[in-house]
């Protein structure tokens, strides 16, 4: 397994393939580092700890800047961790351009998603509401019965019902990257990824599909 | 102009390199090649009508034309920058409208557009043709 990268979501567009067919994609502006690693002897695990971006050093507390000297790297916007295989470890320092992802290949892409407030079961569980007539009043958009009588004469747990909804973690999988541009470093990925414009995902190799056959740079 | 505006710039100016858009208007009657492929040959087949409406969203860009067709009402919405077809002006017509979609609801002579006045629709045609 791979490690992945950070990018950010710069919105979506259009661009016209080969054959001429329309294809919407969705612009992931990548600009990852590599500032670490997990090792199994160390840690148990093995990982690749990537940054995104880049901070001010002063907005920078201080236990962080220890560990930013230590490496010998500026300080990144948003830092996070990817699971890898042992042989699939980079070194420090090391840039993750959007040709670490081929064209054609598929990927999942990881985010919260966009936030939609408190939304009732239609929006929320795609309830179909009750009726427009028949002597429905006020409540045409409401989930209807809750559950039975005294007995079990409870709500049970995990009911679906009105509340928040969004702002949550969310994986898209096996979206296809339509064109991946080093040269204005950015990921043209067909279809939509989860998340507003400029927030930070997670793109990763698909599990669902064969991973590509280039091997980790 | 951020990376998304400059990418979907510069793609525009590609697509527009070797052909020319014609300008035209929502009650123009315009008449739209379309490039099919059936198996191994390709060939151009024309869609015209009225243009109903029009879309400005940079490469987003569409249009969308209506014609009867068998007495049956049709709609076709394009891209305005689709590398599959090409526009061609056949007679601009007067309209108070942005969006004619009130023709939906219009038969026979009621669902005719008054031609443009002034010699401006003839000055466009002549254009258009010693391209």
């Amino acid at each position: 397994m791979r490690t992945g990268l950070l990018a950010k979501k710069l919105g979506m567009t259009q661009i016209f393939a080969d054959s001429g067919e329309m294809v919407p994609v969705t612009v992931l502006q990548v600009s990852s580092r590599v500032l670490g690693s997990a090792t199994k002897e160390k840690n148990g695990y093995s990982a690749v700890q990537v940054g995104f971006g880049s901070k001010k050093a002063s907005r920078v507390n201080k236990p962080l800047k220890g560990w930013y000297a230590k490496i010998k790297q500026e300080p990144c916007e948003v830092v996070a961790e990817f699971r890898v295989d042992e042989e699939s470890a980079l070194e420090v320092g090391s840039e993750l351009k959007p040709s670490h992802f081929e064209n054609g290949q598929f990927i999942d892409v990881c985010a919260t998603s966009i936030g939609k407030g408190f939304a009732g079961a239609m929006k929320r569980w795609n309830f179909a509401g009750l009726r427009a007539s028949h002597g429905v009043s006020i409540a045409h958009r409401s989930h209807g019965s809750t559950g039975q009588c005294q007995d079990p004469g409870k709500v049970f747990k995990g009911k679906k019902m009105a509340g928040r909804m969004g702002a949550e973690r969310v994986t898209v999988q096996s979206l296809k990257v339509v064109k991946s541009d080093d040269e204005a470093g950015v990921l043209f990925v067909k279809g939509a990824v989860p998340g507003h414009k400029g927030s930070i995902v997670r793109v990763t190799d698909a599990i669902k599909k064969a991973s590509p056959s280039k091997k980790v740079l | 102009m951020n990376i998304l505006e400059k990418f979907e710039a510069q793609q525009i100016k590609d697509l527009t390199a070797d052909k020319s858009i014609p300008s035209f208007a929502p009650g123009d009657t315009i008449k739209v090649w379309v490039k099919i492929k059936e198996g191994t040959t390709e060939r151009e087949q024309a869609f015209e009508g009225v243009c109903i409406a029009r879309k400005s969203r940079g490469i987003r860009s569409a249009f969308t034309v209506r014609k009867i067709s068998y007495g049956e009402g049709v709609e076709r919405t394009f891209q305005l920058y689709s590398p599959l077809i090409r526009i061609e002006l056949v007679r601009e017509g007067s309209v108070r409208r942005a969006k004619l979609y009130y023709l939906r609801a219009l038969t026979g002579k009621k669902a005719r557009i008054p031609a443009k006045k002034r010699g401006l629709a003839k000055n466009k045609l002549a254009n258009q043709s010693a391209k």
